[in-house]
């Protein structure tokens, strides 16, 4: 367990295990005051849990972009969160002009469901365009390259469609038969935030049988494992890589509607920035380039932003503890980093993919 | 009745041009130097508002005041055309900071209308107090931008001014509103860190602390927050009668839309700021606006009809926020003070001394402005405070503004006529 007792003596790996004793110290005591002080009911407890399953199903979206990307070209596609955002963003016209004609009440599953559609082909689009556009050209580059491109991708993205839409926010409208709540043994849990972990389960499904049962799939797994030999097996690899980062884009927007069915408030060109920095901690969380890892990684942490707070920091006596909701979620990201860097469900990667 | 309260405005102009001090070649002996305008050049007032970001519709709705004040004479003063600069001074200080040194950089410009924001005036202030301008601010509400001790945490430099209320009038009104109309006995405050924000909910706390009621939490939330979950349920622990969430939108639309879900909460009422004093609030929300109380401006009286009349001739709708009668106020000061020092050079140019022009307008006394009688204060720490405070009002939202579109809401309380003192 410590593997400075069992291998040579060495500070750093002295240090981290000390580190590592201090947090699940903190994380024990936290716990442990908060619990026996009986300040939060079982039902409150149930709603934080609740959202945050919510949360974290989205960012569980968001995340498989970035690992089915990871996984194919291991690069970070930091743009990701933009591509969520030009979803949802466009798709908000969309749902007024349902609201405003009655259609988004009167069949709420039809409507929710195109508006999916519509958001995944917008998303699905600009990812198509920025592979083809901005990192298609740079294949074989130094991996730093891309990167940064992806940043500059992320900012022109942003502008772009501050530029389209305006800057001011937008709503969705709300979906009248997904208001109200479904009491399960006395609790409380709010009927959006079932629809909303049930519909990314459907996706997350999708995608997994997608890759794991399909030709295309395949193929994809192919290229992911060596693109070289895939090739020579007569696998169109700038087709593959384009088809990845479609279903990544789709699944971005799908999440951009989800979010807009659960918050519907505060969309604007700004909107995709954080959720794409969490997804990617998320990503990172299950371990990159691993597909039912994005899914935990993301649910994971959707749990513990939601929990983390009330549980840990408020029984430790950290004033605002609501406010370092985000603390929580990259402090997570280092101690994978740390800890595990191979994330949850990851596998140590080899010195190439490394 | 325009027309008479126009002539009205270009006789009082004319009257000035006449009486105005003229000089042969006027000598600056003002301490803080002075702004020369030319025979044909203009003089340039600035403006420093948001006119960009998710707020822009605060930023629509004073400018308008400025030009409908500019308007009323024509565009023209001491037989100057009046030029307008306006910048963008977001709901930052770093926008503030960047508005005002545009402004300053510029020497002819004599004073500035702005900021809409707390925030942004307390990056604008220092720059605009050192360049030895005057700045009228038409939205501050934020205590400390009028409170010059530095220590206490005030930020109040001379030159600055404004027509809104002072936050610890607005704050001692709705913590009243709480106790004594809503039979609150505890209260809860939501800031988001921003000095307009924390000044209301810290102003709110405080009187309603004084005046018998119980503060049980007081929190923030980080601009940006979405899911509001973990504040909710320590909210919820203390199960206050009302909860003060002076936030901004969309900070103020997720917080009352998740609180709808949150066991505890079920019967607490919330009490919005003007922040969240828009018809896109209960919009953007949805349903859980409903029965959300929101103070904001309020004006009424015969010369604000008429300020309406203009709006709707100008621009074809009404205005989209509440302080385009603050910003009319407040430009009419600056264009006051500005008449009453100017010297008229032989050749039909201006001298404006700067410290002369801060002078003036801080002896406003008394003004009938629309938003009151306006009389700028010198006492600590009300420093630069012109407002009577009056003009403000606490409205109750109700279905028609979800859904029908219908703005403002019924009115809950009006301070000018109950103002529990």
């Amino acid at each position: 367990m410590f593997k400075w007792k069992t291998d040579e003596f060495s500070w750093v790996d002295f240090t981290i295990d000390v580190l590592r004793i201090l947090i699940v110290l903190a994380v024990v005591i936290g716990a442990w005051n908060t619990l026996s002080s009986g300040r939060i009911t079982l039902a409150q407890w149930v709603n934080l849990f609740a959202a945050g399953l919510s949360q974290g199903s989205i960012y569980a979206l968001i995340a498989l972009g970035y690992t089915l990307v990871y996984g194919i070209l291991l690069m970070i596609n930091f743009a990701h969160g933009e591509v969520f955002m030009a979803g949802a963003f466009s798709t908000v016209f969309l749902a007024e002009a349902f609201n405003r004609t009655g259609f988004l009440n009167e069949q709420p599953l039809l409507a929710i469901l195109l508006m999916i559609m519509f958001a995944g082909l917008v998303s699905m689009t600009v990812a198509i365009l920025l592979e083809r556009v901005a990192y298609r050209p740079l294949r074989g580059s130094p991996r730093l390259v891309p990167l940064i491109t992806a940043i500059g991708a992320s900012f022109f993205l942003q502008y772009t469609f501050r530029g389209l839409y305006g800057s001011a926010f937008k709503a969705y409208p709300q979906v009248k038969i997904l208001q109200g709540a479904i009491s399960i043994g006395g609790i409380n849990i709010p009927i959006v935030q079932i629809f909303v972990f049930c519909s990314a389960l459907v996706l997350m499904f999708g995608l997994y049988w997608l890759v794991e049962r399909t030709r295309v799939g395949k193929a994809m797994r192919a290229v992911s494992e060596n693109k070289e030999v895939a090739s020579l097996m007569g696998i169109d690899i700038d087709w593959v890589i384009m088809f990845t980062f479609g279903v990544g884009g789709f699944l971005a927007g799908s999440a951009g509607v989800i979010n807009g069915v659960f918050r519907p408030q505060g969309v604007n060109f700004f909107m995709g920035f954080i959720p794409g920095i969490k997804a990617f901690t998320a990503a990172v969380l299950g371990g990159i380039g691993n597909i039912p890892g994005a899914m935990l990684g993301g649910l994971f942490l959707g749990v513990i932003e939601a929990i983390g707070p009330n549980l840990v920091l408020a029984g430790l006596g950290i004033p605002g503890a609501n406010q370092l909701k985000d603390v929580i979620a990259f402090t997570m990201l280092v101690l994978v980093l740390i800890f595990r860097p191979q994330g949850i469900l990851g596998e140590r990667l080899s010195e190439k993919k490394a | 009745m325009i027309r008479i309260f126009c002539s009205l405005i270009w006789a009082m102009n004319l009257f000035a041009v006449m009486h105005a001090p003229v000089a042969a070649d006027a000598v600056c002996d003002d301490p803080l130097g002075c702004v020369e305008v030319g025979p044909d050049d203009p003089i340039v007032v600035g403006a420093m508002l948001v006119i960009s970001g998710a707020i822009n519709y605060l930023g629509e709705d004073t400018l308008g005041g400025v030009e409908l004040a500019l308007l009323d004479r024509d565009e023209t003063l001491l037989n100057h055309e009046i030029e307008l600069v306006v910048e963008d001074s977001l709901c930052t200080a770093e926008g503030g900071q960047i508005a005002a040194q545009r402004l300053a950089a510029d020497p002819t410009v004599v004073g500035a209308i702005g900021t809409n924001c707390s925030s942004a005036a307390q990056g604008a202030i220092p720059i605009i107090s050192e360049s030895g301008m005057v700045m009228i601010a038409p939205s501050n509400t934020s205590p400390s931008l009028t409170n010059p001790d530095i220590a206490a945490g005030g930020s109040h430099r001379p030159g600055y001014f404004r027509t809104s209320q002072n936050g610890l009038i607005e704050g001692m009104r709705l913590a009243q509103f709480a106790i004594y109309e809503l039979e609150a006995a505890t209260l809860a405050t939501v800031h988001d860190g921003d000095p307009y924000t924390s000044g209301l909910a810290r102003a709110v706390a405080d009187t309603f602390a004084d005046i018998g009621g119980e503060v049980v939490f007081e929190g923030a939330v980080n601009k940006g927050d979405t899911d509001m979950s973990s504040i909710l349920i320590e909210i919820a622990v203390h199960q206050p009668d009302i909860i003060y969430v002076p936030l901004f939108e969309p900070e103020s639309n997720f917080f009352a839309a998740q609180m709808q879900y949150i066991v505890g909460l079920e019967d607490t009422i919330i009490l919005g700021g003007a922040a969240s004093f828009s018809s896109s609030f209960p919009e953007n929300t949805g349903e859980a606006a409903i029965g959300i109380y929101v103070s904001g401006p309020l004006v009424s009286g015969g010369a604000y009809e008429q300020l309406l009349a203009q709006w709707l001739d100008e621009y074809g709708s009404d205005p989209p926020s509440g302080y385009h009668a603050h910003a009319y106020d407040a430009t009419n000061l600056l264009l006051n003070a500005l008449e009453a020092v100017a010297v008229v050079n032989e050749d039909g140019g201006l001298t404006i001394g700067r410290q002369a022009l801060r002078d003036a307008v801080a002896a406003t006394e008394d003004y009938p402005g629309l938003t009151g009688r306006l009389t700028c204060r010198d006492d600590s720490p009300f420093v630069g405070d012109c407002s009577p405070g009056t003009a403000l009002a606490v409205f109750k939202i109700t279905e028609a503004e979800v859904y029908d579109d219908h703005w403002p809401p019924p009115l809950a309380w009006n301070f000018a006529v109950d103002s529990f003192d």
